[in-house]
């Protein structure tokens, strides 16, 4: 199976963890179909994309919702530097490791703590551990690396943009939320300029992200980042009801 | 500015807009030539008010106000970048360089062309006459210094959009002439992580980390420090340092956490910082 997300420097949880750790009620039907449907979805969880629907694992509502969709998105960054540093690309240039180390670090501090505040502040339980598909990366190439790295970051700022309207300030925590959401999105950008000017030096800004009229980046909604986002993750996620 | 579009701007947000106003426009077709004229300039004043009306309870802050914030630093950018694009320096720099100064320098005439359009949308007054104060602009004496002060000015602009973004929360969308309809906390959100990107490129061509380690050369000036430093390594009450904090096992380091994390300026903390900047 696809590589699980985690980073190496984190105790591994097994695939067995995962129908406990998953809060919806499709899934939930494994735990309470008995002990033959419940090894069934043990097993199915171990196996690749390919042979098997895992099911899908709704983001949640409100608050809550926008949580688990930064959290989605932090653990498919962060299994993917964890990746690109277990096995560096072949012609990474001088540096580059060195800083891909640092980007994957801060990536797992983001998915690390956003598990800890849904938990510990929103008083909620996460979402379960996504499994990625990196089947379409290349990791020992930098061309391959960089491409999906620059569509992780360009997608996780977006993401953001479209998320912080979405935290509702009725929830006590609403304002801590937003505020840790914009910690988080400017250091995204900074690492999506990074990157960007690794491809294309001069692109860290480029038109094609930035629009040349308003100055504005771009936004968007959960529904069509997860659409994009899916391609690299087992699980079927679903972010139709995130900020409602 | 237009009176009437403003009114039906504000139609969109506060439908009782209409019926209050209308003694109000009763009296404005009434006045005179000079009279009016005064009357519209007393206006975005009552139309403000009125737009903080419209969202009372949301624990908004005044959107003119903070617009006008963030228009006072882009407005400080944007004259900046044009008075490195007319130095010499910039004349003599690689062309790669000089290319990047462009594009940022395009952002920032974007950014302030928008913010001025919506802040008129909203009733409020653009703020002007904010520049790059020329004799501190001269202390500036290589390409390099220029360079210096863009990635302060990029840096310090992150922080301080990011610490207004609380104040726009819960502020409904708002239909503004010649822009569109716009939520005023994502428009913000999506100038912030432009600034991000201005700031990254900045350093990387300053030959500093993209993101704010702590040991860049410039990490130590008080643009990187106040309340809520970027060294801190505390979110939402939780030392991330902490052995075992969030995952049992794993121990993330104080260069790692701080760098993870862009932090806040308070407005009061940003007007000490630009204050000593702006002047003719």
């Amino acid at each position: 199976m696809s590589t699980k997300i985690i980073s190496s420097s984190q105790p591994q949880m097994t695939d067995l963890d995962q129908p406990l750790y998953t809060p919806i009620k499709r899934r939930s039907f494994f735990m309470y179909a008995g002990a033959t449907a419940g090894a069934t979805a043990l097993i199915l969880a171990g196996c690749s994309k390919s042979d098997s629907e895992p099911g899908i694992v709704s983001l949640g509502s409100g608050n809550l919702g926008v949580l688990n969709y930064a959290y989605a998105l932090e653990q498919l960054e962060a299994a993917f530097y964890a990746q690109v540093v277990k096995t560096p690309a072949t012609d990474f240039q001088t540096g580059e490791l060195t800083y891909f180390t640092q980007v994957a670090m801060h990536e797992a501090i983001h998915r690390d703590f956003l598990k800890a505040a849904i938990i510990n502040v929103a008083k909620a339980t996460p979402i379960m551990d996504l499994t990625p598909n990196f089947s379409s990366i290349t990791f020992t190439s930098r061309a391959s690396v960089l491409g999906a790295a620059k569509a992780f970051e360009d997608l996780g700022v977006a993401a953001y943009n479209g998320a912080g309207k979405l935290i509702s300030v009725t929830d006590p925590n609403g304002a801590t939320y937003l505020t840790v959401a914009g910690k988080i999105v400017s250091v995204e950008a900074r690492h999506a300029a990074y990157i960007r000017d690794l491809i294309t030096p001069g692109s860290f800004a480029a038109d094609d992200q930035v629009d040349a009229t308003t100055g504005l980046d771009k936004s968007m909604t959960p529904v069509d980042v997860i659409m994009t986002a899916q391609t690299y993750i087992t699980q079927k996620l679903d972010a139709s009801s995130v900020g409602k | 500015m237009n009176f009437l579009n403003i009114i039906n701007q504000l139609a969109e947000v506060d439908a009782d807009v209409l019926d209050r106003l209308d003694s109000r426009r009763a009296v404005f077709s009434s006045l005179g030539t000079v009279a009016k004229r005064s009357a519209m300039a007393a206006t975005p004043m009552l139309i403000a008010s009125m737009f903080q009306k419209a969202y009372a309870g949301t624990n908004a802050g005044d959107p003119v106000e903070i617009f006008n914030y963030a228009l006072t630093l882009e407005l400080l950018e944007n004259d900046f970048y044009n008075k490195v694009k007319a130095s010499a320096f910039y004349t003599a720099a690689p062309a790669a360089s000089q290319a990047a100064i462009t594009q940022i320098s395009k952002h920032e005439a974007a950014h302030v062309a928008l913010l001025q359009k919506v802040i008129t949308g909203i009733g409020g007054t653009p703020v002007t006459n904010v520049t790059f104060k020329a004799s501190t602009f001269a202390t500036l004496t290589s390409f390099a210094a220029q360079l210096q002060v863009a990635q302060l000015l990029e840096d310090t602009g992150v922080r301080a959009y990011k610490g207004r973004a609380t104040d726009l929360q819960g502020i409904g969308d708002v239909t503004i002439t010649g822009v569109g309809t716009i939520n005023p906390l994502e428009s913000a959100l999506r100038i912030h992580s432009v600034e991000a990107r201005h700031a990254a490129h900045i350093r990387i061509m300053r030959a500093q980390t993209p993101w704010i380690s702590g040991s860049g050369d410039l990490d130590g000036a008080d643009n990187y420090k106040g309340a809520t430093p970027e060294s801190n390594f505390t979110q939402a009450g939780y030392n991330l340092t902490t052995a075992g904090v969030i995952t049992p096992g794993v121990t993330y380091s104080a260069t790692d956490v701080a760098a993870a994390f862009d932090e806040i300026l308070t407005k009061a903390e940003v007007t000490t910082l630009v204050t000593p900047l702006i002047g003719a």
